[in-house]
């Protein structure tokens, strides 16, 4: 199906220094869905020199555009969500608490005792809880509801908030031996992949690159990005949840644990909203197997990806999701492997030098 | 057409996998379409007839695809957990057989059976008869259907997957049978739509009808305690959809539908789905808007692995499509 061609085509990006850096500076910006400015800044700053065109739309996705050469170059559009999950202030009291809401999938249960940072100047605030000294046993056997949590700015700092004001988890960026620990690695991950496949995208296709907003509430962005690029196909590249732990029960084997850390990229096939086309996750796969490159499938059931929207705009799109496994997702601290990173970035930049026309001359298949 | 129905009901094609019902369509039309597609989400695309002044494109949308499972992981011994594809229930599962698309098949298991609880997905498994992981010829993303005969009891019929493949049926004879028809008539053998009606969205935006039908099956209210809202019962014609909790059906388009069934002496039922969507509200959501209507056959027992249908409704639903594609449509 793919057209065998030399592996080595093209500069193979690498995760250096300076990738590890632009991850950490993603990271660290607030881009919570709906205001994601800063992650925007960052990124329009990284691609001007690379990119043949770029636009920002209506809903404030960056739209980059490499044009490849040579005749037949298949339109392939690649999508990395900027946004990312928290909190929206609602409601001021007294004493500089402010009542907030979740933006996007959120447990409760993660909420107390966390620093979080308030507004585009990043007030430093917490969300409160109650000491221990002061609870009772039973109180400690409940989950504290969100209603009943708020963010603590104190005064002077207060002053400066109002509802409306997007919050994120403080947590700064650290690596910590062959592992990525921070926030919003979902999808700040993707969004640094896209960025070094547009620095070295292969010559043989149109890479669209869509760096989308609003995908942790409801793929918004990722639609009318789709609609605009009008690409052949597309490739949502995220992060995803590894829940490889060890069984509490010793004697149960752990049959749901969506993906392994350290087990490399993770292909999709099958989530909530999107069924892949069979024909990219045996691209992706055949690429992998080719080139050496480890691989998991991501086990199906639930969860999305800008490829849901993707796929049904107009009169459909040839659509696959790609993954980084990460640990401890939607939490105020994800945990990631460097390696797992480097490969997602090798398999896709591989798989990019091999599109062909073929790729989608057949009709969808099955495996 | 029972034939027809029975190769269809027992050609496997998950949502996302409908390759092999394709196929089977696709043969089944043979030269009777002036034109044949496939679009990219994998829905076949069959055009009859060319516009003429009197005429309107029209999407005509049954979809192939069924409900299934997926295997999500294959442990130490041999088992195989799966996860659903559009609405599986439990209860319809525990001794279930399936069969994979490379024709492997299996039967679904469950442990520590309770009496008054309701088991989840999870709590099952496949067993394909391996003895453990290196022996389990299926492996995480494979798909399978439900396995069951197609079974002839005369007026009525029996099998899996009537839901949606009897109009599959429906719409493969209407396509024949049409004669003259002033429209240009697209049949959309649409896909995924059991999870979430996806084929058909795409589909509905490629053709750009000026006007579309879903083909597809209803609830009846006819068994013991079915809810007694639901009005349509088994043998009593095709059900002309008022409205379903997807969409709801263009009045123009129910009226004319009752009228053309009364000319045409074709008996009918009127339709009131209260849980369940069809193509009908793809259709009628793309681009600026469509107007759009859908004719049902009424099932019992809808996605449990024996749906029921009644033969004369079956044959009705077809006198009543190609009647209803034989004149100019009425849209006032």
């Amino acid at each position: 199906m793919t057209k065998k061609i030399e592996l080595s085509a093209g500069q193979v990006p690498e995760i250096g220094a300076s990738q590890i850096e632009l991850l950490e500076k993603l990271c660290n910006a607030t881009g919570v869905s709906g205001d994601e400015h800063e992650v925007r800044q960052i990124v329009l700053e990284e691609i001007k020199l690379v990119a043949d065109d770029v636009k920002v739309d209506a809903l404030g996705n960056v739209l980059a555009t490499r044009f490849g050469r040579g005749e037949q170059r298949v339109r392939v559009m690649l999508a990395a969500h900027m946004d990312e999950i928290g909190f929206m202030i609602v409601k001021k009291h007294e004493d500089a608490l402010f009542e907030f809401v979740r933006v996007g999938g959120i447990d409760e249960r993660q909420l107390p005792g966390k620093p979080v940072l308030v507004g585009r100047e990043g007030l430093p605030g917490v969300i409160g809880a109650k000491p221990i000294h002061m609870t009772t046993a039973k109180e400690r056997q409940n989950k504290i509801e969100q209603s009943a949590l708020r963010i603590d700015l104190g005064p002077e700092i207060g002053e400066k908030v109002k509802p409306g004001d997007r919050a994120t988890f403080a947590t700064r960026f650290a690596i910590t031996g062959p592992s990525i620990r921070a926030k919003a690695l979902d999808d700040r991950l993707g969004v640094a992949t896209l960025i070094e496949l547009l620095k070295h995208v292969p010559a043989g296709i149109d890479l669209l690159a869509a760096f989308t907003v609003q995908e942790e509430v409801g793929l918004r962005g990722a639609r009318v990005a789709a609609y605009a690029f009008d690409p052949d196909m597309a490739v949502a590249v995220d992060a995803t949840p590894a829940y490889d732990l060890p069984h509490w029960d010793e004697d149960d084997e752990n049959d749901r644990y969506n993906t392994r850390l350290d087990a490399g990229p993770a292909i999709y096939v099958m989530d909530r909203a999107t069924i892949p086309d069979q024909r990219l996750v045996t691209w992706l796969q055949e690429t992998a197997q080719d080139a050496g490159i480890p691989c998991q499938l991501r086990q199906p059931g639930g969860g999305g990806t800008d490829a849901g929207a993707i796929h049904k705009v107009r009169g459909g799109i040839p659509s696959v999701s790609v993954s980084v496994p990460i640990r401890y997702a939607h939490t105020a601290v994800n945990l990631a492997r460097l390696d797992d990173w480097a490969n997602t970035l090798r398999l896709l930049h591989t798989a990019l030098g091999r599109i062909t026309p073929d790729l989608l001359a057949v009709e969808r298949r099955g495996r | 057409m029972k034939s027809l129905i029975q190769k269809l009901v027992e050609t496997p094609g998950p949502s996302g996998f409908e390759y092999a019902i394709r196929d089977v369509i696709h043969e089944a039309i043979g030269e009777h379409a002036d034109e044949i597609r496939v679009d990219a989400l994998g829905s076949l695309i069959a055009r009859k007839g060319t516009k003429t002044e009197q005429g309107l494109r029209v999407m005509i949308s049954a979809h192939i695809d069924e409900i299934g499972l997926m295997v999500t992981h294959v442990d130490e011994h041999g088992f195989v957990r799966f996860t659903n594809i559009g609405g599986i229930s439990p209860l319809t599962c525990y001794g279930g057989r399936v069969v994979f698309m490379d024709g492997t098949r299996g039967v679904i298991g469950l442990d520590g059976i309770e009496r008054d609880k309701m088991p989840s997905l999870t709590d099952m498994f496949i067993d394909v008869g391996a003895t453990s992981k290196a022996d389990c010829p299926v492996k995480v993303g494979d798909v399978c259907g439900f396995e069951r005969p197609f079974l002839d009891l005369g007026k009525r019929m029996v099998a899996k997957s009537l839901d949606d493949r009897v109009a599959a049926a429906v719409a493969v004879e209407a396509l024949k049978r049409l004669g003259s028809t002033p429209h240009e008539v697209h049949f959309v053998f649409s896909t995924q739509e059991e999870v979430g009606l996806r084929g058909a969205t795409t589909a509905a935006y490629g053709v750009d009808p000026d006007v579309g039908f879903a083909v597809d099956v209803t609830r009846s209210g006819d068994t013991p305690r079915s809810n007694p809202k639901m009005a349509t019962a088994l043998g009593a014609g095709p059900a002309i959809k008022v409205r379903d909790s997807s969409f709801i059906a263009d009045p123009r388009l129910v009226d004319w539908m009752v009228q053309s069934a009364q000319a045409a002496g074709i008996p009918y039922q009127m339709e009131v789905l209260e849980a369940g969507g069809t193509d009908g509200r793809a259709i009628q959501l793309t681009r600026g808007g469509v107007p759009a209507g859908c004719v049902s056959i009424a099932c019992r027992y809808i996605h449990s692995p024996s749906e029921m249908v009644d033969s004369d409704d079956v044959e009705n639903a077809v006198r009543l499509l190609v009647k209803l594609l034989s004149e100019p449509i009425r849209l006032t």
